[in-house]
């Protein structure tokens, strides 16, 4: 380092020479964070997105890189919300890359004391039995004398987190199935 | 506002720095009122009081908007000779069935008009008439329709088990008039200088002249002059210069009388003019990414997707009966068989003709309420044996968490679908019922799958949020692991069960086998394409043309949509959601980012932002107005309007549908094109809004003798597990002496599930909550930081005691009222973990749409930490035995024997 950078690195030469005089910006500024850059600089690519938390849907950026998700950020050109997130909004990344999430399936047989591993597809499969089962177990082709053709032996409760054509699914695929209890959030 | 919706809040602030005056009102001090003009505290459960009472003012000092109401509301027809009000029945309306807790609401109708059954209850109107042609005979005074009804029907519909046969006959069609009124037919008659006694203004007058600033005093422990001082502010910014908008959120719905709440501020708002013009409404702010989105293209059990109600056993028999049944006489929910039929084809594809009524008979029949309480019950008895929760945490957030746990403990299998392991998913291991032993985890035979689901980050799709907007985010990474987005999971659930069943000749079978379920896939897991679910949402013609509107939908199985009111979000083969031309960039109403329903209007009846004649009200708040040049609407937005029809329009005798709305019938999905300050149909409990306690209440109703709702939903969810308090005057009330709300704050979300995971918003709030007033904390020796535990008839919770002025007291007729305060997004699970709030809360719920009373009941608070093991559930039946608690508290009403209110 040259005596003039070693002099122009103190902070007091900077605040006087700078335009900061009250020494509270950038020439308070250490080596270290000058050289920091934000995560979002070097990600490959950026997704727009909605913010999953509440109805107001701000918008988001979503910054990838190599594949993962880096940052996540308001989204400025939202005319809902002008870039801005809330606490809820801000925790996205935690949300979706923390390591709180579970990336496996889990399950518990009956009377079972604990979670076993169960591959993805033998769940599925098992699933799709269960439901079957049920299925029939409660169907009914009258109620009191009225046609009714449905099953009274499964239920669904889930689908104000999800998106449009999930719940366009559920309901399709569950009244098709017969199954009427079907629920979500917007009742409770 | 500023706490469950921030970033909403923000232009809050933005009107304020413009000269706006914000109003709070809310029984807790939050960042909202830190930030208003006026925080008004009021008691939790009595908002039908206060904003009976501003109604009463504005009718009494004729603040109202004199030419809106009379062109745009209902204000000048004249009721039916044979209704009754409150005033004249002691607190109930004419009609009202004590045993059944039901209204027969045949004599709220309009003179010359019939109740058209699409309202809610036809199936009770049908049973109705047959249980009076059986028994005791009818009045005579029966229309037409009716018989009709009666001629349709032939059993009582009663349910099979006594415990839930009073749910069988509520019909629950409630949300089906999420997208306009109910049907009505015939000659209405008028009276436009609203001196009629038999008027809608009049009757309005009389029903609210009870709601006195002094009663609101009374009642809401509001001082007087606060509550003028509110009146003052909103009348003189309800004007044709200005308008006035109502925000509110689950603080008005989760209540005994939650629909009554909405009704009494459209009332309001009404009269002063300030729906369908800028800066006016109701704005409900919705809690979940989605939850607009999911009542639209609905999982509720009582609608199909655009509002259309599910066909009931009784009254469904054919396409044919349904339609004509349900559909309106005027106005787009005239097209209903269009719209039906649509979204049959959608379902159905080629299997749906002309010659099998497009499939109407695949549609499996409600009896009566089957929501998610009800499948509680069903769960508990063994008839529903299995359980899909997908993304929702019912163990935390719903009410009555110890029900909702046995409930699942009785079930064959249950599937889990979330991030983390929430509370739903390892209630078996570590739940509270294994703590106090009531249950142990080898006797429970619940088989659970647990299935990690994808982030909104890993998947495309819509959500739609609380002003109707979808907005298309797009995948951003592909999920690792066995995470997979729930569209994928529905899909291929859906594919391996079509398998399995191939080759079934089984009648039952038919409707899934048949159903079009050939959705392209893409990527190494055969995720299913979102874009192609929209585009079916959207719907497309005979060549598979994306249609733009849902005015080309028709009945002859030509269209097929399968949401009509979301016809045009994927216009000229283009996602509209995913517009995201930058909001600096557009005009203020920015119509180029996302697709608003319906047909991307972004406020909704905006003819009434223009007078009769079609100009503006004001050039300040010109929105869409009529251009007599170019002979059409225009202005700032899609006119909520047939768009070139004329100001002074008479529509023919005979017309019917949209063409017989009149030039000045901006409410256009309404039957009779108005605004409804009185309901004629519709709704299950009074056609206007009255002032009930809730279910437990620390005080007697002061404004009628009647306590609670004679007609709300409670005999379907009696069970030993849901006991209810004493309340007001009636012996044991005061072993819960206190008032309880329920509420959330900025940095949980709901149950928790999206949030006590994450490291932020846990440090932020890290444990769970009661807020207290200094007097409360002094009369029960609670001390700041330190622990209580608070106790209903359902369960003890403990929390860490916040001691605040936050929740201030109030005097209620005459004496100190506390209020404690829960946020309820803690449960065991989690980095940061607490009690839940729903240990507390009942099931008990509003007739019209079944939601539950969460927001309002009554507690007892004492200092330290709630017992452990078998103690805890014996401190809880310890005081109901106190309170005389029996199975029948809080069911039975007696109606007006005691001497309460002013009647
Ligand atoms: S950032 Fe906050 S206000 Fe915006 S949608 Fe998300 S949770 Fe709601």
């Amino acid at each position: 380092m040259g005596i003039k950078t070693w002099i122009e690195s103190w902070p007091v030469y900077r605040q006087l020479t700078d335009d900061d005089p009250l020494g509270r910006g950038s020439a308070a500024k250490s080596r270290t964070s000058s050289t920091l850059r934000p995560r979002i600089t070097d990600a490959d690519h950026v997704t727009k997105s909605i913010c999953p938390f509440c109805a107001v849907g701000c918008g988001q950026n979503v910054y990838v890189k190599e594949g993962k998700v880096v940052q996540i950020e308001g989204d400025p050109d939202s005319p809902v919300s002008r870039g801005r997130l809330c606490p809820r909004g801000s925790s996205s990344l935690q949300l979706t890359t923390g390591d709180a999430r579970e990336y496996t399936v889990r399950y518990r047989r009956p009377g079972g004391t604990d979670w076993e591993d169960l591959d993805l597809d033998t769940a599925m499969d098992m699933i799709a039995d269960r439901v079957i089962a049920s299925r029939a177990e409660g169907w009914q082709w009258e109620h009191e004398g009225k046609r009714v053709r449905r099953t009274m032996g499964f239920a669904s409760l889930g689908g104000a987190t999800l998106d449009n054509e999930e719940n366009y699914l559920i309901k399709k695929l569950f009244t098709a199935l017969g199954a009427i209890q079907i629920e979500n959030q917007a009742r409770i | 506002m500023a706490e469950c919706h921030p970033v909403g809040f923000q232009w809050v602030m933005e009107a304020k720095a413009r000269g706006a005056t914000v109003i709070h009102v809310d029984p807790r001090f939050t960042r909202t009122s830190a930030l208003a003009d006026l925080h008004v505290p009021l008691r939790a459960g009595t908002d039908i009081a206060f904003l009976g009472g501003i109604i009463n003012h504005v009718l009494q000092n004729e603040k109202y908007f004199h030419d809106y109401v009379v062109a745009y509301t209902n204000a000048a027809t004249i009721v039916g000779e044979d209704f009754r009000d409150t005033e004249d029945l002691a607190g109930v309306f004419s009609g009202l069935d004590r045993e059944d807790k039901s209204y027969d609401f045949e004599t709220w109708h309009y003179e010359g008009g019939m109740v058209q059954a699409a309202s809610g209850e036809r199936d009770q109107v049908g049973s109705e008439r047959v249980k009076e042609s059986d028994g005791a005979g009818s009045d005579g005074a029966r229309s037409d329709q009716a018989r009709s009804d009666q001629a349709r029907s032939d059993g009582d519909g009663s349910g099979g088990r006594k415990s839930r046969a009073s749910g069988v006959k509520r019909a629950a069609r409630g949300e089906a008039h999420g997208s306009g009124g109910a049907g009505i037919s015939g000659e209405f008659e008028t009276d436009e200088t609203l001196q009629h006694p038999r008027t809608v203004f009049q009757i309005l007058k009389r029903h609210f002249a009870r709601y006195t600033p002094e009663l609101v005093a009374e009642t809401c422990g509001v001082p007087e002059e606060t509550f003028l001082r509110v009146c003052e502010l909103l009348e003189e910014n309800s004007t044709p210069e200005r308008t006035s908008a109502f925000v509110y959120s689950v603080g008005w719905t989760h209540h005994t009388v939650g629909v009554q709440y909405i009704r009494t501020a459209s009332i309001l708002q009404a009269l002063l003019g300030n729906i369908g013009r800028p800066g006016g409404g109701i704005l409900a702010l919705r809690g979940h990414a989605s939850i607009q989105g999911s009542t639209d293209i609905p999982t509720l059990f009582n609608i199909l997707p655009g509002y259309i109600p599910m066909p009931h056993a009784e009254s469904s028999p054919d396409l044919t009966t349904f339609v004509s049944a349900e559909k309106a006489e005027k106005g787009y929910w005239a097209e209903l068989g269009s719209y039906l039929v649509s979204l049959l084809k959608s379902y159905w594809g080629p299997a749906a003709t002309p010659d099998n009524d497009f499939c109407f008979d695949y549609l499996p029949r409600l009896t009566g309420s089957h929501s998610s309480f009800e499948t509680v019950m069903a769960q508990l008895e063994g008839e529903c044996t299995g359980f899909f929760v997908l993304g929702e945490n019912p163990a935390v957030g719903s009410a009555n968490a110890k029900m909702q746990r046995l409930a699942m403990a009785s079930l064959d299998w249950l599937v889990v679908r979330d991030f983390s392991l929430i509370e739903s998913a390892t209630w078996w291991k570590d739940g509270p019922e294994i703590e106090t032993g009531e249950l142990r985890t080898e006797d429970i035979g619940t088989e659970v799958f647990f299935l990690p689901a994808a982030a909104h980050t890993e998947k495309d799709g819509s959500f739609t949020n609380t002003q109707r907007l979808l907005q298309w985010h797009h995948q951003a990474v592909e999920p690792a692991g066995d995470v997979r987005s729930d569209l994928w999971f529905l899909f291929h659930l859906g594919r391996r069960i079509r398998e399995k069943l191939a080759g079934s000749t089984d009648e039952r079978d038919r409707p899934v086998l048949d159903l079009t379920w050939d959705y392209p896939t893409k990527g190494s897991t055969d995720e299913p394409e979102a874009e192609a679910v929209l585009a079916e949402i959207n719907g497309w013609d005979g060549h598979g043309t994306p249609l733009s509107s849902y005015q080309q939908l028709r009945d002859d199985g030509s269209t097929a949509c399968g949401c009509w009111i979301y016809c045009g979000t994927y216009a000229d083969g283009v996602n509209q959601a995913a517009r995201r031309k930058p909001g600096t960039e557009q005009d203020w109403v920015a119509h180029e980012w996302g697709w608003a329903w319906p047909a991307n209007r972004r406020i909704l009846y905006n003819r009434a932002s223009a007078a009769p004649d079609g100009a503006p009200w004001s050039e300040r708040k010109a929105y869409v107005w009529w251009d007599p040049d170019e002979k059409k609407w225009v202005g700032h937005d899609v006119p909520d309007f047939s768009p070139t029809k004329a100001p002074d329009h008479v529509p023919p005798k005979d017309a019917t549908g949209v063409a017989a709305l009149s030039g000045t019938d901006a409410f256009i999905m309404q039957a009779d094109g108005k605004a409804w300050l009185y309901v004629p149909a519709g709704l299950t409990d009074g056609p206007l809004p009255a002032h009930y306690e809730p279910q437990e209440s620390p005080v007697a109703n002061p404004v009628y003798p009647e306590q609670r709702n004679p007609a709300r939903q409670i005999d379907s969810v009696v069970h030993p597990e849901n006991r209810f308090q004493p309340s007001g005057d009636e012996p044991g009330a005061q072993v819960y002496p206190y008032a309880l709300t329920t509420y959330r704050i900025a940095e949980h979300h709901t149950a928790g599930g999206m949030s006590r995971w994450s490291p932020y918003l846990s440090e932020l709030a890290p444990a769970m909550f009661c807020e207290v007033s200094p007097e409360l904390a002094r009369e029960r020796g609670l001390t700041h930081g330190g622990w209580a535990h608070v106790v209903t008839a359902r369960n003890v919770i403990e929390a860490r005691v916040m001691v605040t002025d936050r929740i201030p007291d109030l005097r209620v007729r005459g004496e100190v009222l506390h209020q404690v305060g829960l946020p309820y997004h803690w449960g065991a699970n989690g980095l940061v973990t607490g009690d839940a709030a729903n240990e507390l809360t009942s099931l008990v719920m509003d007739p019209n749409v079944h939601i539950m009373e969460t927001k309002a009941l009554a507690c007892d608070i004492r200092p330290g930490r709630r017992p452990r093991g078998p103690d805890r559930p014996a401190l809880v039946e310890s005081y109901r035995r106190r309170a005389g608690i029996t199975e029948r508290t809080g069911v039975d009403d007696t109606g007006a024997t005691r001497t309460g209110g002013t009647a």
